[in-house]
């Protein structure tokens, strides 16, 4: 698990915001061959807290981008001065100063939005992915390279996200974005919904045996539903798959 | 008096377990719990992490943060990064520990020793504790409760994952597949245990 990207830099005459071959890597591919949550482990637990409607994991991808990204960028560039011994104290420091920043950021901009996640805003100083990329990347990196690495694993774990989100969304409520501007209804037993299953005539009258399951609103669904997607994702990636 | 350091010691360690009821912790959870042996080691970690760093939590909302604290006035903003400033310290004093007692756990635990930090479920216990507002004997209970409830939960799923190597699971879900269906299986089964109230079974 956690594969930990090491990659020294060789050439040390690179100019500074290059962005070739090498850096294009680094954003695809915490996107399939190295995603934070499917492979490398890491930021579980908000995976699970926040998915249940596809708002907030939208507003969190965001804000674990942008937190990510910078954390990155600040360690790499203080890479040489930071005491070993105290680094994750440091690190803390960083990442809990962004989210902060994030915090009051959100606050200001979209109270709204802001009143319905501020406990889960607070948590991702304890999201692991952060930390993990802080560790496995930042500390041996330049800081351009850190940066697409924060920002491709903050794209990659924001994919996973919001796909598991639209499902437990779309089949615990019958809706999708619940609470934003584009909110749709999809479908569910009354006139405002794109299917109506209570109607009498037309399309609905198809669908009035459904009844939305419950179960994918509880943190469980979201566990077998991850299990799924890396159940897919490695039948297209083979060599993925666990030798243990 | 003492029956509510039990009953609440019960209820973190089984009916709100930290890890299959409010699924925090899971990174470490599910990485480090392919063989019994590192699973035991991690989870004597947490323990100990959790029940050293929620006293001191404690102390430090209520004498220096609170509004009758040290400073007079209310400081709470700043538990946040206080609390994981002392969680980061502990994780750090456990981490060289570790090394000079065990080198060959320190090795098998690798980059999740210091992500103990980041365990949501260390982080969330100090903040449950300042929410239910606990006294520092409850929260001692509570710190040793939801620490047990950890450790057991992972080593279950650690021998779990041992036996299920010898199964004929299809190539793609092996490992950390199964490691997801089976942690939703037992919150599922844990969910059963909702709304059991420890003092009616006394």
């Amino acid at each position: 698990m956690a594969d930990v990207l090491e990659t020294k830099v060789a050439e040390p005459k690179e100019p500074v915001l290059a962005f070739g071959k090498k850096e294009k890597k680094l954003l695809t591919d915490p996107l399939s061959e190295n995603n934070p949550i499917t492979v490398q482990v890491l930021g579980i637990c908000s995976a699970l807290a926040v998915t249940s409607l596809v708002l907030p994991s939208f507003v969190i991808s965001i804000a674990v981008i942008f937190v990510c990204a910078f954390s990155n960028l600040f360690t790499s560039l203080l890479r040489h001065y930071i005491p070993n011994q105290v680094r994750m104290i440091v690190q803390l420091v960083i990442i809990a100063t962004l989210v902060s920043v994030v915090d009051y950021v959100l606050k200001a901009f979209s109270y709204e939005v802001w009143k319905q996640l501020s406990v889960f805003i607070g948590l991702i100083v304890t999201n692991c992915i952060i930390m993990g990329r802080l560790e496995a990347f930042a500390l041996a990196n330049k800081p351009w390279k850190s940066f697409l690495d924060g920002v491709g694993n903050g794209l990659g774990y924001g994919l996973i996200l919001i796909g598991v989100a639209v499902i437990r969304e779309l089949f615990g409520k019958g809706t999708l974005f619940a609470g934003s501007p584009i909110e749709m209804s999809i479908i569910g037993p009354s006139a405002s919904y794109w299917i109506n299953t209570a109607a009498e005539s037309g399309i609905g009258t198809w669908f009035s045996w459904y009844a939305n399951n419950n179960l994918f609103v509880l943190p469980p669904a979201a566990m077998f539903i991850i299990a799924i997607f890396i159940w897919i994702h490695r039948t297209w990636r083979p060599h993925l798959v666990d030798v243990s | 008096m003492e029956g509510s350091f039990v009953n609440i010691f019960i209820k973190a360690a089984f009916i709100e377990n930290l890890v299959l009821m409010y699924f925090l912790g899971m990174c470490s959870y599910l990485a480090v719990s392919k063989s019994i042996k590192t699973a035991f080691g991690l989870g004597l970690a947490v323990i100990f992490v959790l029940a050293v760093t929620m006293p001191i939590n404690w102390l430090i909302h209520e004498h220096l943060l609170s509004e009758n604290g040290l400073f007079g006035r209310d400081l709470t903003f700043l538990k946040l990064i206080l609390f994981i400033a002392v969680i980061a310290s502990m994780v750090q004093l456990v981490e060289m520990v570790v090394e000079k007692v065990s080198p060959a756990l320190y090795n098998a635990l690798g980059i999740f020793l210091p992500l103990i930090t980041v365990n949501c479920a260390i982080l969330s216990g100090s903040l449950f504790m300042v929410t239910r507002e606990y006294t520092l004997g409850e929260t001692i209970a509570f710190g040793l409760g939801g620490g047990f409830g950890w450790f057991i939960a992972i080593v279950a799923l650690a021998a779990i994952r041992e036996k299920i190597r010898y199964s004929n699971v299809p190539a793609p879900l092996r490992g950390l597949g199964m490691a997801f269906l089976i942690t939703g299986l037992m919150g599922v089964a844990f969910l059963g245990l909702m709304g059991i109230d420890p003092a009616a079974l006394q």
